[in-house]
């Protein structure tokens, strides 16, 4: 009992404080009925960005209680250049986390040099067997789908430095499509609409090269479906997108005929094509959420039909602007300077991986590349609060409000114009 | 026990009729007096248990239970289905027969000190002349219980356990009886209708203004309460159980049903503190000081209600000893547990003389006016 006040004083007190929580709200989250609001950060799992991995064998010698299991072999890559040396390369085997030893203790995520291992706040992998709980490098790798993005930087920090990177090299990259374009016109205007074609197939090629993460996602639900690994399924798929995406623009290079034409409507296409794969289709999502399905697949699915959806209206807008071609060519080089700008650092998972593809593109909602770097719709967030979302799903959703909402502030000043 | 009851039928002072007494025979009353018990006995508990789940989790900011029956008014029952079922473990060493009797020795004098207790106007199941007396030396039987379990059990942590409570058991039996002493003083009766009865009339002397003994004996009433919290060994009073030292003391080897027998112990123990602290000093079934209940005529208006007035009178009741409970939860998770000396201490330096001191006043007062 504190000396200055009279003796009992603190009994009292004591009980005061008691009594005041009755009349609090219980701290209580009813777990199985509702989703428990985690803290961003939360160690729930581990995940594995299997791409980032170089078998460096960092965290596996580092985990104190060894459970990190590595198979690798090395692999010799032809020399680069004429004349180079040959160079050996690790290739990842097997990549493995005992999850009934893991203490989550996080060493492995801390020690790992290549950001290949990612803390994910899902945490219901439990099972009726220990062995189960060994998740091999496929489970680790679809984890890594799960893991939030970033914090947000604080307003006015400089851009870390592989954003910086990324812009500058978009800008250059912006350059050199401009004036390829602008050669293949010249050379369009001196051949015939057949040879067009093939021009402008070569010129779209270092686009869709930048684009790389896009993958089919038909073939890859099928290959997934076929049982494949998740591995073989997405680099396959991405050869697919590659594939069907030349086809497509050579396809339509041909629909669209005559020389001008031909050279300037395909070029819009491949920016728009490229869709980020980090929207989701909020529609498709909230619906696949009340249907009660989990965050995880709601959010995949909705990614799926976000770019289904965006093909399809592309293919749509792309029928008519073939009667008003080149309606606003000259004005691309300030919208395409948006995406760049929001470039996100390489290799953050589940962080939207907008590419920068300076491509010089007509004004369309697909250009608009307005991309969520932490910024919510705070009205939205605070309904979806109210009405008793956990503040994870109405953080993401505020996330997605603010990047539409944003778009169609972009796609009206234009209109203005 | 037949004696105590042949006593009270020819006392002097006039004996209020339990509303159980219908027609004259003798098995129709008793059924029903053992029916009142038995509910008084087994259903009372669960509200109390229940509101301490309830109050304790509001507390410290859990919600309590939530999951059996409605807002989990049923996790009592849910238990005690639970502990019927669990494996009845005697340790080797243990003394068999008195390890298996002593749930019994503890709990069952709580379920006879529920025969004298008045929750209405006529409900009750016995009148006793000496019925405070009854209740407080028949409780302490529970002690034995207590103390024959901590030995049998052959366990250290038991035997520990069980001497603390026959220690703590004793040094609080005496301020109780001291401050019940004092009651009974004022009210010139050990009846507890009677002590009911004599509350309703109580005037201040010299006005016409109506007081429970609360009010007068507010020194008897802190010092019942507390010593009340320490024979029923609920914290800050746990000694006896102080699961951070001693496991959980007598308790320590006993499974299933004798574990839920003493749980039970533990939570009659409370129902019939409260009951004899809202006889003794709350104003019995009364609503409030001098406010007759409706319908109620006779002495001070307490006696001779219609069932209206009669259910009213029980609810009354049960209220307060809700409140009580309330109370006793509320120092539960408000205090530390006492270490034994302090304990000890604050019973005999302390309480002792404050009660004797209370005694003392109340009789010169008695007297003076
Ligand atoms: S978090 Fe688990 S796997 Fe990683 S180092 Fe610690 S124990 Fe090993
Ligand atoms: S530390 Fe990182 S890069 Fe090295 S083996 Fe482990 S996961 Fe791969």
């Amino acid at each position: 009992m504190a000396t200055t006040s009279p003796p009992g004083v603190g009994l009292l007190k004591g009980l005061a404080v008691t009594i005041k929580h009755v009349f609090s709200r219980p701290s209580t989250q009813m777990y199985p009925k509702e989703r428990p609001d985690l803290p961003p950060r939360s160690r729930g799992v581990i995940a594995l960005m299997e791409e980032n991995c170089t078998v460096c064998m960092l965290c596996a010698r580092e985990c104190p209680d060894w459970c990190i299991y590595i198979d690798s072999h090395k692999e010799t890559v032809p020399p680069a250049k004429e004349g180079g040396r040959a160079r050996t390369r690790n290739v990842l085997d097997r990549f493995a986390i005992d999850f009934a030893l893991c203490m989550y203790c996080g060493i492995c995520v801390e020690v790992c040099p290549f950001d290949a291992l990612w803390w994910s706040p899902e945490f219901e992998y439990s099972e009726y067997s220990m062995g189960l709980l060994l998740h091999e490098k496929d489970k680790l790798r679809e984890w890594a789908d799960t893991v939030p993005p970033p914090p947000p930087l604080e307003e006015g920090a400089l851009p870390p430095a592989e954003v910086a990177d990324a812009i500058e090299k978009a800008a250059k990259q912006r350059e050199l499509a401009a004036a390829e374009e602008a050669e293949a016109a010249v050379q369009a205007e001196a051949t015939t609409g057949a040879a067009a074609a093939p021009a402008a197939g070569k010129k779209a090629e270092p686009e869709i090269e930048v684009t790389a993460g896009q993958i089919d996602q038909e073939t890859f639900d099928k290959l997934i479906a076929e049982g494949k690994s998740e591995r073989i399924a997405r680099s396959k798929a991405k050869a697919a997108w590659v594939k069907k995406e030349k086809a497509r623009l050579k396809a339509e290079m041909e629909a669209s005929g005559g020389g001008e034409a031909a050279a300037e409507a395909p070029a819009p296409k491949p920016a728009e094509v490229h869709v980020e794969a980090g929207q989701i289709d909020q529609e498709t999502y909230d619906q696949l959420i009340a249907e009660g399905k989990t965050e995880r697949m709601a959010r995949a699915k909705a990614k799926a039909a976000y770019v289904k959806k965006e093909k399809a209206r592309l293919r749509a807008e792309q029928a008519a602007a073939a009667a008003t071609p080149a309606a606003g060519t000259p004005a691309t080089a300030e919208t395409a300077e948006a995406p760049a700008a929001e470039a996100p650092a390489s290799g953050a998972p589940a962080t939207d991986a907008a590419p920068a593809s300076g491509a010089p593109a007509a004004k369309r909602l697909g250009d608009v590349h307005v991309e969520g770097t932490g910024e919510i719709d705070q009205e939205t967030f605070d309904r979806l609060i109210a009405e008793g979302k956990s503040e994870r799903i109405a953080r993401s959703k505020a996330k997605a409000a603010w990047v539409k909402k944003r778009k169609q502030e972009l796609l009206d000043q234009e209109g203005d114009a | 026990m037949i004696e105590l009851t042949s006593a009270s039928a020819t006392a002097f002072v006039a004996q209020a009729v339990s509303v159980f007494d219908v027609g004259d025979g003798f098995v129709v009353p008793l059924l029903l007096k053992l029916v009142f018990i038995l509910a008084m006995f087994f259903v009372v508990p669960i509200l109390g248990g229940y509101l301490e789940h309830k109050v304790m989790g509001r507390m410290q900011d859990r919600r309590g239970p939530v999951e059996a029956g409605p807002f989990g008014s049923l996790q009592l029952v849910a238990d005690g289905i639970k502990f019927i079922q669990k494996e009845d473990v005697i340790p080797r060493a243990a003394d068999p027969w008195v390890f298996a009797m002593a749930p019994g020795v503890a709990l069952v004098p709580v379920l006879l000190v529920l025969l004298v207790i008045p929750i209405g106007p006529g409900v009750f199941a016995l009148d006793l002349e000496l019925g405070l007396f009854y209740a407080l030396a028949i409780s302490s039987i529970s002690t034995l219980g207590i103390l024959m379990g901590g030995w049998a059990s052959a366990n250290k942590f038991s035997l520990l356990g069980g001497l603390r409570a026959a220690g703590q058991l004793i040094a609080y039996e005496l301020p109780l009886i001291l401050a019940a002493a004092a009651v009974a003083l004022q009210a010139g009766t050990l009846s507890l209708v009677g002590i009911v009865e004599a509350q309703a009339t109580f005037l201040i002397p010299g006005t016409d203004i109506n007081l429970w003994y609360l009010f007068p004996q507010l020194l008897g009433f802190g010092i019942f309460f507390l010593a009340a919290m320490a024979e029923l060994a609920r914290p800050p009073f746990d000694m006896p159980i102080a699961d951070s030292e001693l496991v959980f003391g007598y308790m320590t080897e006993y499974t299933g049903i004798k574990f839920a027998m003493f749980l039970l112990t533990e939570y009659a123990g409370m129902i019939v503190m409260g009951g004899l602290i809202a006889v003794l000093y709350l104003g019995g079934w009364q609503l409030l000081p001098g406010v007759p209940l409706p319908g109620c005529e006779g002495a001070g208006g307490i006696f001779d209600c219609g069932w209206q007035g009669q259910l009213l009178g029980v609810a009354v009741t049960l209220g307060k000893m809700m409140l009580i409970v309330f109370l006793f939860v509320w120092a539960r998770v408000t205090y530390p547990r006492l270490r034994e000396d302090q304990l000890q201490r604050m019973a005999w330096l302390v309480l002792v003389p404050l009660a004797l001191l209370n005694l003392a006043v109340i009789t010169v007062a008695k007297v003076v006016f």
